[in-house]
């Protein structure tokens, strides 16, 4: 007992376990709050799609030795932005936007890893992620954007539930939906490429999907559901985080393992309620 | 009388096309305070396109609209206006949002009611569900009411923001014939007793013609457009019966 009591005091005051547990926490709290918003406008694979375009700004950072996440943020804005633009002036529906450019940034990363091959290692890192090798001003870093995101969130809530329940209602009484949604837009770019370095670009649109998918299961209204798919996604990440430590596994895999077994209780919760 | 003078919805010499296909030819009408306007005509004959070039959902082509007296590009007042859309109740069955966070979330929208406390937003809230008789609902899902209910959570959010003119696009497609008579009952109260101008689009006009008190007949060129009484003695009538319209009410 004494053994097991002295293990978790040394994991706590572990710099490394310090700063993925302060970096993952405000993220799951962005994924959370942002991903309800995201997955009730059908727009879930936006995430998935960003963080291929992530992939070209990544690998642009590693080519040019200057940032990779702060040249992959200017991407992924850029390219959430070109999204809207594909659905706004083109009408092409939002899955076959996301499509192109995802497929357009994962073919401009692969040319550009082509170009300079001594950075294998690293780039598997912005992969498959790698929270417990987080550096603190990367945690400076992903507090202050996602606080940004939180409170984005917050001051255009009301908006934001409108427009998501009824965008037609919401732009008859003037709110400025187009604008929103290049908000949205922006906020989830932030949120992938804050990701990235958690549970890497294969598996960062889990971190805004699952929480959410799990939540609106168990959700009679809005504020409850933002609550609990925030909870899941704090518990998914920072248990994750902890197991990974613990048993020296990829957080990556345990955190998204996690949200999968939430959501898969919350599925079997519904059902017994519902019986 | 001087309440019905003012004019609230201007179109002017209004035409619009979808690529290339025309749908409303040099529409000209007038809607004014106090009006209970039904729009009507055969399938595709520009009913929807009209009111959502009206509501400014649509961008007009030629022609001109004024809400209020003001061109519709310089109209900010936006919560004057109440609009439901077509199939407006075919929500999300998994969206999770409480009758209360419905009009909550409209109202806070609104420039009008941004700033009021929280106190002062719930006795509006509670107010408004009081008129539409759904004040014991508040905290219920809105996709667990009937289609009825939810026609009526959809009045008290227009109504919310106390609009001047509330425009309905065949607001009640999906609800039975009993809600349906309910519903329009309901509209015509709210037309005697608050003066509300109301503009509603249907192909049934055999359900609210007893309510109505103008009427605007549209094939793409409007045909008709005055009052209701003498509508039944129109030329227009004719054209509406062989485009297949009620016009006496029925149960289907």
């Amino acid at each position: 007992m004494i053994s097991c009591t002295k293990m978790i005091e040394t994991i706590f005051s572990s710099g490394f376990f310090q700063r993925a547990v302060v970096a993952g926490g405000f993220l799951a709290l962005a994924c959370g709050l942002l991903g309800i918003f995201l997955v009730l406008r059908k727009d879930a694979m936006i995430s998935h799609g960003l963080s291929h375009v992530a992939f070209a700004g990544v690998a642009l950072g590693l080519v040019l030795n200057f940032l990779p996440v702060v040249i992959s943020l200017i991407v992924c804005i850029i390219g959430s932005l070109f999204i809207l633009k594909l659905k706004e002036q083109a009408k092409l529906p939002g899955d076959t936007a996301i499509g192109i450019l995802s497929s357009a940034g994962m073919a401009l990363g692969i040319l550009l890893a082509s170009l300079k091959r001594n950075f294998g290692v690293e780039l598997m890192t912005y992969l498959f992620g790698d929270i417990l090798a987080i550096e603190p001003i990367e945690v400076w870093l992903s507090l202050g954007l996602a606080l940004f995101v939180v409170i984005a969130i917050i001051i255009y809530y009301h908006k934001l539930v409108f427009m998501t329940f009824d965008r037609e209602s919401a732009l008859v009484s003037g709110v400025k939906v187009k604008s929103l949604d290049k908000l949205l837009a922006i906020l989830t770019s932030i949120t992938v490429v804050l990701g990235i370095r958690i549970v890497g670009l294969l598996l960062v649109s889990a971190l805004t999907v699952i929480p959410a998918a799990s939540a609106l299961q168990l959700s009679r209204n809005f504020k409850a559901a933002l609550i609990l798919s925030s909870s899941f996604s704090l518990l998914s990440i920072l248990s994750g985080i902890f197991l990974a430590y613990v048993f020296n596994l990829p957080a990556s895999a345990a955190i998204v393992f996690l949200s999968i077994f939430i959501f898969l209780l919350t599925l079997g919760l519904k059902s017994v309620v519902k019986n | 009388m001087a309440q019905y003078l003012e004019e609230i919805v201007k179109v002017e010499e209004v035409s619009f096309a979808y690529e290339g296909i025309p749908v409303l030819k040099d529409i000209n009408l007038s809607i004014y305070r106090g009006d209970f306007l039904a729009i009507i005509g055969p399938n595709g004959s520009g009913k929807t396109t009209l009111l959502k070039i009206i509501v400014g959902l649509l961008r007009l082509q030629k022609g001109q609209v004024y809400l209020f007296g003001q061109p519709i590009e310089e109209f900010r007042d936006r919560h004057k206006i109440g609009y439901i859309q077509q199939k407006a109740t075919y929500f999300d069955p998994t969206f999770p949002i409480s009758v209360e966070e419905v009009i909550e979330a409209s109202l806070r929208s609104t420039q009008k009611m941004e700033k009021k406390s929280p106190k002062q937003l719930k006795e509006k809230i509670g107010e408004i569900l009081k008129l539409v008789g759904l004040e014991k609902e508040t905290k219920k899902p809105i996709t667990r009411l009937s289609g009825g209910q939810q026609q009526r959570v959809l009045i008290a959010r227009s109504l919310a923001t106390e609009p001047k003119i509330l425009l309905l696009d065949e607001p009640t497609t999906g609800v039975d014939y009993l809600n349906q008579q309910n519903f329009y009952d309901f509209l015509g109260q709210l037309n005697l007793e608050h003066k509300l101008t109301i503009v509603l689009v249907t192909h049934d006009y055999g359900i609210v013609n007893k309510h109505v008190n103008k009427v605007a007949c549209l094939n793409q060129k409007l045909i008709y457009h005055g009052e209701h009484s003498e509508f039944c003695q129109s030329a227009a009538i004719q054209q509406l019966l062989s485009g297949g319209h009620h016009l006496i009410s029925h149960k289907h």
